[in-house]
């Protein structure tokens, strides 16, 4: 056992973390959540040049075949770092469910243009309130093209690439593969709570699709998907967390109020252990899903809703808490709490809310009947 | 990053498992599986007994004391390896609750601060389960405030001028002294100057336990049981030869003590969650097992988490441990989560029994009472061995660098903090 990274893979994280200093600062961050577009074009080029976003994809798909485990702490940086950029859908999603179901044709088009960048993928799923389940789709696949509405999509503007559930002619639900620069598409954005990452209205109006993975697979095919992106989209949240706790912490210091450091209240020093347990707590929960995750574990769907419940919890918990050190400056716009707080909460609904992944942890590791 | 065995790892495990499978008390373990944590029950047998036995079997076939040096009657085994045997000792570690304190804290301070001789002479017998350690540190006015003791020791003539002169003659009161009765040595605090610093003015010592003026008064706790004591010292004599460090360096002695307590009780704290979820899947409901109703759920996958996050924030330390870095202060994590969790599971446990919940009796009560002793016994875990605060202080402190707190002691001697008594005069 050795529950550790390696020296090579924090090095990397190293490099990640001083690339993303210099060219992801907060700058970058609010320059995209005042403006139209749903991310930072020129940091997406960049990042996807360095190669760091095609840690996990195989060399034959121009990948740099390196692995998960690279891909985790990637991941993280990309957290700390609040990137606004296409991750969890590209990255963690299209990519993967590509990389799961997708035929040797359908993987040689799309992923090395995903892995560089060049194209953006995205998964297209909920389409009304309410935990998404099978009766809450609608759309549908007739004679191979798509109608329906999906709302809200990730970076459903930007995107050259959805992967859609819907109904299928069999009365299954099936994954597709739509190019969006095909006929009938229409995109609208949309005004959500975390203004960094983007989302859109997407409508299809016999829009033509290809199948991806088998008939019928359409939930089993997202499950697989969902697990891997859970245990990625973890690790973006644990390092936000971590900037929202040092964050918390700086200001502690700094700030005097009677007399003395807000730091030295207990009130405050409590707050603050109590951020540090959660994130700790999820940060170990997190490399178990990273180890599973690259040697694809039987443990796999535990150990990622594991990470996903963690995580979740513990970036909630300090990007509400780190306001709550700021005081009244917390609660303004210059402030970057709320970036946070809003990244938090937007990852916490990603790939289904809290509920489902609590669902789904205890479902993996339910004592079975004798 | 891998968490599975290596090959000379799963060669080890696997002769503990043979081992274990040849050499345990079997008919123990399922009044082991019910007994709590904290505190070994067993009614079958004598539990001192039992414990003695299966700590010297063990001794005799080398898996005793694992990561101690051979010479000091352990194995020389690694971190990893102390976890491998834990886990396949599983219900049968709990014989080990009456060498805990010895293992845990008393033997590293006797590792690191006693001389050669004395460690070849006390550490064997702790490994070999003849001797029980207990730990004299809190008193009635210091417990969060281990610096404020007063237990007084003073030295009696020159040593070396006669028999018995140089030895240190002690007085005061200890408290809350687990296992003291059961107990062959204890680890003992002292003040031996009161008129400088709190910090500066302690010395360290063992003593026998059984030396004349030293008398134990058993205390019966809040959940029926008397595993704690008052323990008063009447001029009892201590050979100097028993002092650990030098006179005045009582302070850093009890954080060699005080650090391996972090480290070997947050390490490897049970939960009660892998028997809540049991029960989990027991309790029937309108719609089927308890289970599978989504609010269940929902807690249930909260408690999930911090009982796995703990458990992987465990091989994160032992994983440190074997590259050879130091147990550091985020150590404090494991009793703060896991001692609140057991209150919390207790609670949750009961409220799925339903009016059930409120039965202690073992022979009625589901799951044999196990989640009441808990709710009974939890409160103690979040004060035992520095409270919820005081972890969240050290957390705050030693590992974000907040300030310290302010402090009404602060450069004053001893003898002239404020105490209650001050307070009312
Ligand atoms: C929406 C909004 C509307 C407001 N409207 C008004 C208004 O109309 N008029 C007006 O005058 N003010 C107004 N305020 C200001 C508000 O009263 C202050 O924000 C509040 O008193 C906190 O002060 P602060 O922001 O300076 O935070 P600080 O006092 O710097 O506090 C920062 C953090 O330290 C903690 N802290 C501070 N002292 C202690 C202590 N002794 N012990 C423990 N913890 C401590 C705080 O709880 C907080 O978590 C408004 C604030 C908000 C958010
Ligand atoms: C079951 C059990 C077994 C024990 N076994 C032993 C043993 O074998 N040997 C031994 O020496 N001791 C033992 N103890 C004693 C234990 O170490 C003390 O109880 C503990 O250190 C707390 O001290 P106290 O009880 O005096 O409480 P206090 O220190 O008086 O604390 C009372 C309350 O005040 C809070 N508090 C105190 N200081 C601060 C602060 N600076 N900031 C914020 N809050 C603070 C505490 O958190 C607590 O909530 C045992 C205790 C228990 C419950």
């Amino acid at each position: 056992m050795q529950f550790d990274f390696s020296d090579d893979q924090k090095e990397l994280r190293d490099g990640v973390r001083r690339l993303l200093d210099q060219r992801c600062p907060i700058s970058v961050v609010r320059a995209v959540a005042d403006g139209e577009a749903g991310h930072s074009a020129e940091l997406w080029r960049e990042i996807g040049e360095s190669g760091f976003l095609a840690a996990a994809v195989p060399e034959q798909y121009g990948g740099v075949g390196a692995g998960y485990l690279e891909l985790c702490l990637v991941a993280q940086e990309l957290g700390r770092s609040l990137a606004p950029l296409p991750t969890v859908s590209s990255v963690y999603q299209a990519s993967e469910a590509l990389l799961i179901a997708g035929s040797d044709a359908q993987k040689a088009a799309w992923l090395p243009r995903l892995a560089s960048g060049a194209a953006i993928g995205t998964v297209a799923l909920a389409e009304r309130p309410g935990e998404t389940t099978p009766g809450a789709i609608a759309a549908t696949v007739r004679g191979g093209k798509l109608s329906g509405v999906k709302i809200p999509v990730a970076d459903g503007i930007a995107a050259d690439l959805a992967i859609v559930l819907a109904k299928d002619e069999a009365g299954g639900q099936s994954l597709f593969l739509a190019d969006l620069g095909a006929a009938g598409v229409t995109r609208e954005g949309v005004k959500t709570i975390d203004p960094t990452r983007k989302h859109a209205r997407l409508s299809f109006a016999d829009t033509p699709v290809e199948p991806l993975g088998a008939a019928g697979q359409g939930w089993a095919l997202l499950d697989r998907v969902r697990d891997r992106a859970a245990v990625l989209t973890a690790f973006e949240q644990i390092g936000g967390a971590e900037a929202a706790l040092f964050m918390a912490r700086d200001y502690a210091l700094q700030r005097f109020a009677f007399g003395r450091q807000i730091g030295s209240f207990q009130a405050i020093k409590h707050m603050l252990a109590d951020m540090y347990v959660a994130l700790e707590l999820a940060r170990s929960n997190c490399y178990y899903g990273a180890w599973a995750l690259s040697v694809d574990s039987d443990t796999l769907p535990a150990a990622a809703a594991s990470a996903r419940v963690a995580a979740t919890q513990a970036y909630q918990l300090c990007s509400a808490n780190t306001i709550q050190v700021h005081g009244g400056m917390g609660f303004t716009w210059e402030f970057d709490c709320h970036l946070h707080y809003r990244r938090s909460n937007y990852l916490a609904l990603a790939l289904g809310g809290a509920s489902l992944w609590e669902s789904r942890l205890i479902a993996a590791i339910r004592p079975r009947a004798a | 990053m891998n968490f599975d065995d290596t090959p000379q790892e799963a060669d080890f495990r696997a002769r503990a498992a043979a081992w274990i499978a040849n050499n345990a008390p079997f008919e123990l373990g399922p009044e082991l599986d019910v007994s709590g944590f904290g505190h070994l029950h067993l009614h079958s047998v004598d539990r001192i007994a039992a414990a003695k036995a299966w700590q010297k079997k063990k001794f005799d076939a080398g898996w005793a004391a694992l990561r101690w040096p051979r010479e000091y009657g352990g194995a020389g085994a690694s971190p990893i390896e102390q976890v491998i045997w834990s886990e396949e000792e599983g219900v049968f570690g709990k014989l080990s609750g009456p060498f805990n304190i010895g293992f845990g804290m008393c033997g590293p301070t006797v590792m690191a601060w006693a001389s050669e001789e004395q460690k070849r002479h006390l550490l064997p017998r702790l490994a070999a389960g003849e001797d029980i350690w207990c730990q004299l540190f809190s008193e009635p006015v210091a417990g969060s405030d281990l610096a404020g003791i007063r237990t007084k020791a003073v030295q009696d003539g020159d040593p070396g001028s006669e028999a018995g002169a140089g030895d240190w003659i002690i007085n005061g009161q200890k408290i809350w002294t687990s296992g003291a009765r059961d107990a062959d040595w204890g680890l003992l605090i002292t003040r031996t100057d009161p008129t400088v610093l709190k910090h500066r003015g302690l010395t360290m010592f063992f003593l026998d336990m059984k030396s004349p003026g030293v008398e134990i008064r058993p205390i019966w706790q809040m959940n029926e049981e008397s595993v704690f004591n008052e323990v008063y010292f009447t001029d009892v004599r201590i050979p100097d030869a028993q002092r650990l460090g030098e006179v005045g360096q009582g302070w850093t002695v009890a954080l060699t003590t005080l650090m391996n307590e972090r480290m070997s009780i947050g390490g490897s704290m049970p939960t009660g969650f892998p028997q809540l979820l049991d029960l989990c899947t027991q309790i029937e409901t309108e719609n089927g097992p308890a289970i599978d109703d989504p609010r269940v759920r929902s807690q249930l996958a909260r408690f999930a988490v911090r009982a796995s996050g703990l458990q992987y924030s465990a091989f994160r330390s032992i994983s440190a441990l074997s590259r050879g870095e130091q147990p550091g202060p985020e150590n404090s994590i494991g009793k703060l989560v896991a001692g609140a969790m057991m209150q919390d599971i207790a609670r949750f446990a009961l409220d799925l029994e339903g009016e059930a919940g409120l039965l202690q009796d073992k022979e009625l009560a589901p799951d044999r009472a196990r989640f009441q002793e808990m709710l009974l016994r939890s409160p103690a875990t979040r004060i035992e061995g520095g409270s919820d605060e005081v972890l969240r202080n050290i957390i705050a402190e030693r590992v974000l660098g907040l300030p310290a707190d302010i402090r009404a002691d602060k450069d004053v001697p001893f003898d002239q903090i404020p105490t209650a008594a001050s307070a009312k005069r």
